[in-house]
């Protein structure tokens, strides 16, 4: 188990001691149409401190994302306990941050409202949560596209949408579910080191999912490597890069490369695994 | 002139944005074909009437087919002198009002109620074969029994209206409420919307082209709905006027009649268009109407 207040940024939010976010023996079973049990995910315990950034590696469709939704209270689990800040989820924990592979921002509303969308839910009156988003609209690079529609911005611009969406709240944790799937391998770099700056500020406790494991090393404390579905923890392996990191850069570096080797010949194994079985699938 | 629509390449393309020679050849071709395909549709029409109004004089009998004139005829003595009925403007006040109505209330509770069982999936289940049923009633038979109960005034007609446009409404609306992006719901969940903003910011805006859809259908039946429920019994209105000239053999009343439903319909329809469009403008243009800009 991590030593949780030896990697506790100083200026994180939350209760000293206590973990962001802590699972214990996490199972999720969905019930397939068939009427038969799916396991996506099995007996996944992990903490995450306050500030800490864990990335999540695994193979394809292995269960990575199912671990988000437990986390935050969009499904609850099946057996083991999830907790936020030292509480068990039931429904949506306070200060939880989500950021969907897909595109989550309305299309009916324009940059502004869907910036502002969250702290219009919160109760804030119109004026202050306008001002608040054109704030964080300029910190993520989209000054004067305010009254542009989602399908009038390029795949990279309603990403940073969606990035000033999730982080006006000001989450205490921030699930990130492959945001940047979708995007050209130039742009992705680019909101990597766009998201790091913006979360180095903020103290969030951070989970990343991802299947790339360049990604997660270039922007994790922490890589969790899950096994072939059902998924649970198989490996950990701390990053302890220096920061503040330019991602471009750091990957030339020979830690990086080591790393990246150390925790491929982990992910190797299971990724051989799922191909196996989509082989057999299809065979 | 020609109607072809093949675009030649006329020149190497250019990258200005002001109209170049070959952006104002080419609008000006689009132009000239709009113009042809207007010419044509007159053309049609004339065609059309000039031989109603031929054959109506020398073949059938105008006593039961009419013809062109004593249509017009017809619409100029209503216009003018006003109809057995009283004036026609009262009349097609009351139809119109009464189609209104019943494709107003008859719209909000679709739209209501659809969304309401669309989210709710345990009220759909248990409700489920009852709407079925409920829609699988010739429901145009209903206005009789409205008449009943209501009496011969207005608001036999506004229930029938309102029972057509209803289930329309309803039953698209229920499906854009069930085929909202999962996504969506989550990312709002996750954001903090309480029940009632999740469905004004993001179910209800989600349905709305399934609900636009369907009133372009509703208002028809609106009309229908009028029009047959004063058939069945009224004291007004463009049916009874059309059901009265029924009586009397007076077939260009009847055209007449037809004619003037028609307009009142394609003024709905023109609309509910452009409040399509007003709701609507989030939405990037489709491919049929960037062929249409052209």
């Amino acid at each position: 188990m991590t030593d949780i207040t030896s990697r506790r940024d100083p200026h994180a939010p939350g209760v000293p001691g206590v973990p962001a976010i802590s699972l214990r023996g996490a199972t999720k079973r969905f019930a397939t149409k068939d009427g038969s049990a799916f396991t996506a995910i099995r007996d996944v315990t992990l903490d995450v401190a306050p500030g800490e950034f864990v990335a999540v590696v695994g193979p394809t469709g292995c269960g990575k994302s199912t671990t988000l939704s437990l986390v935050s209270g969009l499904e609850p689990a099946s057996v083991g306990t999830v907790e936020v800040a030292g509480q068990p989820v039931e429904g949506i924990p306070d200060g939880v941050g989500y950021m969907f592979q897909a595109d989550a921002v309305l299309p009916w509303k324009n940059v502004l409202d869907n910036v502002a969308l969250g702290l219009r839910y919160r109760g804030l009156r119109r004026a202050d949560a306008e001002a608040r988003a054109r704030d964080w609209i300029n910190r993520v690079g989209l000054g004067g596209f305010e009254d542009r529609y989602p399908h009038q911005l390029s795949g990279g611009m309603r990403k940073r949408v969606a990035m000033a969406q999730t982080l006006i709240t000001e989450p205490t944790v921030l699930l990130l579910d492959e945001p940047f799937g979708a995007l050209d391998v130039q742009t992705r770099e680019l909101m990597q080191d766009e998201l790091l700056t913006l979360w180095s500020g903020s103290g969030a406790a951070c989970v990343f999912v991802t299947h790339d494991l360049t990604e997660a090393i270039s922007l994790a404390d922490r890589v969790v490597v899950m096994t072939a579905g059902p998924a649970t923890v198989k490996d950990v392996v701390t990053v302890d890069l220096p920061r503040p990191r330019r991602v471009e850069e750091i990957r030339l570096t020979p830690e990086f490369i080591q790393l990246y080797k150390r925790i491929w010949d982990s992910l190797r194994e299971e990724v051989e695994i799922t191909r196996a079985r989509g082989a057999s699938r299809v065979a | 002139m020609s109607l072809d629509t093949q675009t030649r390449p006329t020149a190497e393309p250019q990258q200005v944005p002001a109209p170049s020679p070959t952006f104002r050849l080419f609008r000006s071709r689009a132009s000239r074909r709009r113009s042809t395909v207007a010419l044509v549709r007159v053309l049609l029409i004339v065609v059309w009437l000039a031989s109603w109004e031929l054959a109506a004089r020398t073949v059938i009998d105008p006593f039961y087919y009419s013809m062109p004139s004593q249509i017009w005829d017809r619409l100029v003595d209503w216009f003018t002198e006003g109809t057995s009925m009283g004036s026609i403007w009262s009349n097609m006040a009351v139809t119109l009002e009464e189609a209104v109505l019943g494709f107003v209330i008859g719209t909000f509770a679709g739209v209501v109620l659809g969304i309401v069982l669309g989210r709710a999936r345990f009220l759909s289940d248990v409700l489920a074969p009852f709407i079925k049923g409920a829609n699988a009633i010739p429901r145009i038979v209903l206005a009789s029994l409205f008449v009943i109960w209501f009496g011969l005034g207005m608001s036999s007609k506004v229930a029938t209206a309102f029972v057509l446009v209803f289930f329309a409404v309803f039953f698209n609306s229920f499906q854009g409420a069930r085929e909202v992006d999962k996504v969506l719901v989550d990312n709002a969940r996750i954001l903090g919307a309480s029940r009632w903003a999740m469905m004004r910011t993001v179910i209800l805006p989600s349905a709305t082209s399934w609900i636009l859809a369907s009133m372009h259908v509703a208002f028809g039946f609106a009309l229908i709905g009028a029009i047959v429920g004063e058939f069945t019994g009224a004291d007004q209105g463009l049916g009874l006027l059309i059901n009265h000239a029924q009586g009397n053999f007076d077939a260009a009343g009847i055209y007449a009649g037809m004619l003037i439903v028609t307009v009142l319909a394609l003024g709905a329809e023109w609309l509910i268009t452009r409040l399509e469009q007003r709701l609507t403008s989030w939405r990037p243009p489709s491919g049929s109407e960037l062929a249409r800009d052209l």
